[in-house]
């Protein structure tokens, strides 16, 4: 097990003036199946800790290996000995779900670099657990948007049968109007889509929308390329990040993707996180890491404001959201979930780099379908 | 539901039967002469395909990627079998389980060390990409009817190797006595390093094949170790033959009962709930399938009776 304690402003700590007022404790995968994802996460995050210079934050961060028990055994360890504030990091729904009510619970922040689940934005809201995110619908939502706006009228959609997979075709759903030439659930994990894409050609549809995160969406795209069905596709960003489109290669070029975070977004914020995060690690940020590095700006804006003991004053500090969002306008909903844009991508290649560009926009201000579900 | 359908569905489950045959063949092989249960076989798959996407990205050659994967694979298994594995020929299952679920360990922190945590690219070569049109209007990928017929070749090469040469006899030997072939005067320990390289070389080809229309990532192994050990158990452990019809019937079991089991529900279910029900059954079938073997013959269709 990998203990990083990592104090930023080395300088001053080195002085021995450091007295580190806030304490995060950062639990995210950073080794094992979709350690990518993770990685990405730390770095965006550890880039606007660094940048800040502070002597006033120290970060904890441990490796779940994605593992639901492993996660709880962390933010036990966390919270009762290393005696953290705020929790952050976890990219999965199901490792959320086993560490975030526990942690509110405890009086302690919970604030999400990426997995929002429903049942956390509903009736399990918390005024301690704060989305940066995103909700895990929305992207599901703009590309529903984006297919009704395209006109689509029989969409072939799909996605693994596991709660993320049923939430995504139920937020696709939402929001678009067609029929639908086929509803199909795949396992978890599948890598060979074969049979779906003889069953998408023997359909007739006339649009594709599949959502299968990480290596399965690569599998997806390869064999449907080389298949000889031809219809327009339409996923999430999670198949189209930056990690996994040089993976995917031609294969992927012209899909469209929603997302609510582009490295060619227009704002002076991003144009900074994406020249200093390719400075500092060598390679082009992903959603992840965007997420991670607003995450932190927002805990460093509201230390600026109120005293993290001070959970009611914290709170507000927050959910101002005052602090420059690599996403442009931000802001927070109700349930403590974000109100942004939703932005439609195209896969492109820039000389020999497989990347995204921003062609259009599916859902403006958009928030969730929990809002009024959540008592707080 | 049309009978172009079915028919390329039986295709889809075919070449899936006879990649997950490659797999298993070698780790019926390892098991039946050696008795030893490798777990790190779904790693050796996983060097395979990490040894042709790093050879393919460097030289853009698909054959040239192949004997790569091909090589690094057998060296692998050759390097593991001398330093670990030969000490566990001796010992229980349980001890050959804890090492070689180390091996998994190490080689996939190793590959990320070497290669980094985000996926490679390994792409079909261009001479075998795109649909072809088969006798009855069925569009069809030819990388995978290649598959199909690369799947079915090996497996023909295994059984001349196996059944009409002298290493063969000496492996089929070592599976029936292996104190008898030692006191006849052959040198086992070379025998048995050879049977461990052959079925890594075996899992590095399925890994390369599979790899360039899947995903080259660190853990691509495990799921297809579990699916291989489904294999053996069906066919019977140490069988080749078994290994082969196992192989089919997991392949055609997993696809088509995937495909059509939500059809047949809906005929008396919601289209909803029947997706749902039908999917999740459908990722049992191998497993009732296994079951189902095992209760009418336990020690699988061409295991040893027992």
């Amino acid at each position: 097990m990998k203990t990083l304690i990592l104090a930023t402003a080395a300088a001053a700590l080195a002085a021995g003036s450091a007295v580190a007022d806030v304490k995060v404790g950062m639990i995210t995968t950073l080794s094992g199946g979709g350690a990518s994802l993770g990685i990405d996460t730390r770095d965006g995050f550890m880039l606007a800790i660094e940048a800040a210079g502070r002597d006033d934050i120290e970060v904890v961060i441990e490796d779940d290996q994605r593992k639901p028990d492993i996660a709880v055994q962390l933010a036990d360890k966390m919270i009762q000995s290393e005696k953290v504030d705020v929790l952050t990091g976890i990219v999965w729904s199901n490792l959320a779900m086993a560490v975030v009510p526990a942690t509110t619970a405890q009086g302690l922040f919970y604030l999400s670099t990426n997995a929002a689940p429903a049942q956390l934005a509903g009736k399990g809201c918390n005024a301690n657990y704060f989305a940066i995110s995103y909700q895990n619908d929305n992207l599901h939502e703009g590309a529903g948007a984006y297919a009704a706006k395209e006109g689509f009228k029989n969409t072939f959609i799909m996605a693994p049968n596991y709660p993320a997979g049923h939430d995504s075709l139920n937020g696709f759903k939402r929001y678009y109007e067609g029929d639908l030439a086929g509803e199909v659930f795949t396992k978890l994990g599948q890598t060979d889509y074969a049979a779906e894409i003889a069953q998408i050609r023997a359909s007739g549809a006339d649009s594709v929308f599949f959502f299968l995160p990480g290596g399965m969406g690569i599998s997806f795209l390869k064999q449907y390329a080389d298949s000889g069905v031809d219809l327009p596709v339409v996923g999430p960003a999670f198949s189209f990040d930056q990690g996994i489109l040089q993976a995917v290669g031609e294969a992927a070029l012209g899909v469209k993707n929603s997302s609510t975070w582009s490295k060619d977004l227009d704002n002076a914020a991003n144009t900074a996180f994406v020249a200093d995060f390719q400075q500092k690690y060598d390679r082009l940020p992903s959603i992840y890491a965007a997420q991670g590095f607003d995450t932190a700006n927002l805990l460093l804006s509201a230390m600026d404001k109120a005293d993290v003991n001070d959970d009611a004053a914290f709170a507000d500090a927050l959910k101002s959201a005052d602090f420059a969002s690599v996403r442009g306008t931000f802001s927070f909903a109700a349930n403590n979930h974000p109100v942004q844009n939703v932005y439609v991508r195209e896969v492109i290649k820039e000389g020999d780099i497989y990347t995204n560009k921003i062609v259009g926009t599916a859902l403006e201000s958009h928030a969730n379908a929990y809002v009024d579900e959540c008592k707080m | 539901m049309s009978t172009i359908l079915i028919i390329e569905q039986v295709l889809n489950g075919l070449q899936s039967g006879v990649m997950l045959f490659l797999m298993a063949a070698g780790l019926t092989l390892i098991f039946g002469v050696m008795g030893l249960i490798n777990l790190a076989h779904g790693s050796l798959y996983m060097v395979g395909a990490f040894a042709a996407a790093a050879v393919a990205g460097l030289t853009g050659s698909f054959v040239l990627a192949l004997i790569a994967a091909l090589a690094a694979a057998a060296l692998a298994g050759a390097v593991i079998e001398t330093l670990v594995i030969r000490r566990l020929y001796d010992s229980d299952h349980l001890d050959q389980v804890l090492a070689t679920f180390a091996l998994i360990l190490i080689f996939s922190e190793g590959t990320r060390w070497v290669f980094g945590s985000f996926p490679l690219f390994l792409d079909i070569p261009d001479a075998l990409s795109g649909p072809v049109t088969l006798p009855g209007g069925i569009e069809y990928p030819l990388y995978r009817l290649a598959l199909i017929v690369a799947g079915l070749l090996v497996g023909v090469g295994l059984w001349v190797l196996i059944e009409r040469t002298r290493i063969g006899i000496q492996i089929r030997a070592g599976e029936n006595d292996r104190e008898m072939i030692a006191a006849l005067g052959v040198d086992i320990s070379r025998l048995y390093t050879l049977v461990f390289a052959l079925g890594a070389a075996l899992a590095g080809l399925a890994g390369a094949l599979v790899g360039a229309i899947q995903s080259v990532q660190v853990g691509m192994g495990e799921p297809v170790l579990i699916l291989a050990f489904v294999v053996i158990v069906i066919g019977g452990i140490g069988s080749i033959k078994g290994a082969f019809i196992g192989a089919l019937l997991v392949g055609l079991t997993d696809t088509l009962v995937g495909i059509f089991l939500p059809e047949v529900l809906k005929l008396f279910m919601d289209a909803a709930p029947a997706t749902s029900a039908g999917s999740a059954i459908a990722s049992m079938s191998i497993y009732i399938l296994m079951s189902l073997v095992l209760i009418w013959r336990p020690s699988g269709l061409f295991g040893a009776r027992i």
